[in-house]
């Protein structure tokens, strides 16, 4: 079994008078293709998780494998590299650049990629194709209703072709309906074969996924969990 | 559809978390090439930087324009200052120079104690030609003032009662050369030569005011003036001089004439024409090849070096508009700076995301400083067209040849866009340290 996301005893704490464990030492494991929630009440440690697995940030302790990449030994341009291509963000408040249009906007991944430049208009026309938004290509995001918004952001996630698509409270500024189109989409995007993770602490939002853990106080706790993605500690075989 | 994973990670065959994966995949999007065996580097070429400066400076096109305002202002004040003061110096310089630049006299040294039965002068006779031969001379010549003791000019021997017709008139005697070295101009007829001087012979030439009083005003009916009761023909009227100004008032006579008729004892001036940047030489050599046993009995006198009257001119008129170009300047760095500083914290969202997407702390700082120094540029560039304009405007009003230091267009832009990386310094740094989720967060 593939695993794109191996967390080995992962903690992190922030210094400080007293010093906060915001992430107390955590084993997960995503396998490849598999939709997670990752729930919790805001606080919880979830934008540390959030952090973590993004490669925003690096653990105080711990190993965190990626692609069975070891990320603890990444320099900061193939730390950046690695989030560049393996990673896809998708965040509440969608992020587009107002002054460019949708096309523009998806093709802003690829920035940061070297060599990218060729075709890179055309992968953005496609993955705009992908969300369903292949009519709107040249507007500006200001013209979009809420949902095509966050579509626009799935589908500058998706042109990377990430590993693992990570999606911060994707609903949280989309009424119900719109966020159901946005959930429907990742359900067509989890069979596909894509590797989701969502955080959020809607329970609507995280009911759609296969698995779900749940963090509370920087401890994470398997929920709904069939397949033993929460491993006792240390059991991580090395490659 | 299915979604290929990244390199290094083979394609899952067998996945029970899978099983509902499609197995025919109907479409599939062609990943960016990335090198194999290696992971993939951030990187951010020089055309996305250029794009995305680009991009970002023209997203809010008024904001940029008002933003490089101060700036503008502040190169356009430092090349129009520098660039009149440059044009006004030269036009003072030019008319200065090239008369005083080549200008040499030798006088003879009054403070020095003639030998006792020596000569009353050093200088001799034959001034112009020694100093002719010396390498850098163009012309020289004697001139001295003539004792006519009182004699009036007239141009007619009859007496007319009705009207004035004799004149107090200067009479000077010079070597031929003089007319070359004093740059003079004939009006008509022609100037004496070494014949007549060695002749003595009585001729004359009338500078233009002399001629008008003597109203004499051509030279082809061979007219004649006198002075007391001495004949001499007029042979050519002078136009203009550009030295020696007492010429154009003057009956100017040959050497040999004034010392046979009024017994000029010794000439009581050398005018030396020498070539631009032989004046210094010239005055050190004229004093030993005109009196080579007593140099120091004579005294050479060159005007200032063109350099230091230039410099005097531009110090006075440059202090004020510098120090005003340079407090526009500051002015103009702290309005980019201002600006940058608070489009960082607007785009604090924008930020989090390039760094989503791959950025690394790096990139960020060199974007922003891309966009304050392109803005520092095109100001400068800005600034250094309306300055030129400014100078041209101004010298084409006062009928000036505009005049600018090569260097002026080019380093002006230069220090619009030193101006840009001096503002976005602090900016960028600033940007660069935004942490990613917190600007995802908490900003739309």
């Amino acid at each position: 079994m593939n695993t794109v996301v191996d967390l080995d005893q992962v903690s992190r704490t922030f210094p400080g008078t007293p010093p906060v464990e915001a992430l107390k030492p955590t084993n997960l494991t995503i396998h490849t293709g598999q939709y997670i929630a990752i729930v919790g009440p805001s606080g919880s440690g979830k934008s540390t998780m959030l952090h973590l697995l993004g490669l925003l940030d690096s653990p105080t302790s711990g190993t965190y494998y990626l692609d069975d990449i070891d990320t603890s030994t990444l320099s900061e341009k193939e730390r950046a590299g690695v989030r560049s291509s393996r990673i896809g963000f998708v965040f509440q408040s969608f992020h587009l650049l107002q002054h460019r249009t949708t096309v523009e906007n998806v093709m802003l991944a690829e920035v940061y990629r070297p060599g990218s430049s060729s075709g890179r208009e055309t992968r953005a026309i496609e993955a705009l194709e992908q969300v369903g938004l292949g009519h709107r290509l040249d507007v500006s995001p200001a013209t979009l209703s809420g949902g095509e918004r966050q579509r626009v952001a799935i589908a500058r996630a998706l042109v990377s072709k990430p590993s693992l698509l990570l999606a911060d409270e994707p609903t949280g500024n989309l009424d119900t309906a719109t966020g159901e189109q946005i959930l429907a989409l990742f359900d067509q995007l989890h069979q596909d074969g894509l590797t989701l993770a969502v955080i959020t602490h809607d329970d609507e939002v995280s009911a759609r996924a296969q698995r779900r853990v749940r963090i509370r106080d920087g401890i994470v706790k398997a929920e709904d969990d069939n397949d033993g993605g929460l491993r006792p500690s240390g059991s991580r075989v090395v490659r | 559809m299915t979604i290929i994973p990244g390199p290094g990670l083979p394609f899952p065959e067998d996945n029970p978390d899978d099983s509902d994966t499609p197995n025919n995949a109907p479409s599939v999007i062609k990943a960016a090439p990335e090198p194999p065996d290696k992971l993939p580097r951030s990187g951010l070429s020089v055309r996305d930087l250029f794009n995305e400066m680009t991009l970002a400076l023209t997203a809010r096109p008024a904001r940029t324009i008002l933003t490089a305002m101060g700036t503008v202002l502040g190169v356009a004040a430092l090349v129009a200052t520098l660039g009149l003061a440059k044009t006004a110096g030269n036009q003072i310089v030019t008319r200065f120079d090239e008369l005083a630049a080549t200008k040499v006299t030798v006088e003879p040294n009054q403070s020095f104690r003639q030998a006792p039965g020596g000569a009353t002068s050093a200088i001799p006779w034959d001034a112009g030609d020694r100093l002719e031969r010396l390498n850098g001379v163009r012309a020289a010549g004697t001139k001295s003032d003539v004792d006519v003791s009182g004699q009036l000019a007239r141009s007619v021997p009859v007496i007319d009662p009705l009207g004035q017709t004799e004149f107090q008139v200067p009479v000077i005697a010079v070597s031929p050369g003089l007319f070359q070295s004093a740059r003079s101009t004939l009006y008509t007829g022609r100037f004496f030569d070494e014949g007549h001087d060695e002749r003595a012979d009585p001729v004359a030439i009338l500078g233009p005011a002399a001629a008008e009083r003597l109203n004499v005003s051509r030279v082809d009916n061979n007219p004649a003036i006198f002075i007391g009761d001495q004949s001499f023909a007029v042979i050519g009227i002078l136009a203009t001089t550009q030295r020696e100004p007492a010429l154009l008032n003057s009956i100017v006579i040959p050497n040999g004439l004034a010392r046979e008729r009024y017994s000029l004892e010794v000439p009581s001036e050398v005018l030396i024409d020498v070539e631009i940047g032989a004046t210094e030489q010239i005055r050190i050599q004229s004093a030993t090849a005109l009196s080579p046993n007593q140099p120091e009995a004579l005294r050479s006198t060159a005007s200032a070096p063109p350099s230091r009257v230039r410099g005097d001119v531009q110090n006075d008129l440059n202090a004020l508009f510098l120090v005003l170009g340079a407090v526009s300047l500051l002015v103009g760095t702290i309005g980019i700076a201002n600006v940058t500083l608070v489009s960082v914290l607007e785009r604090t969202g924008e930020i989090g995301l390039r760094r989503a997407l791959g950025a690394t702390r790096r990139h960020i700082a060199v974007q922003f400083l891309s966009e304050s120094v392109a803005l520092g540029a095109f100001a400068g560039l800005v600034g250094t067209s309306l300055g030129i304009l400014c100078v041209v405007i101004v010298s084409a009003n006062e009928q000036w040849t505009p005049v600018l230091d090569p260097w002026l267009p080019f380093a002006a832009p230069v220090l619009g866009a030193i101006t840009g990386l001096l503002a976005g310094t602090y900016p960028a740094w600033k940007a660069a340290s935004t942490e990613p989720i917190a600007a995802l967060r908490g900003l739309r």
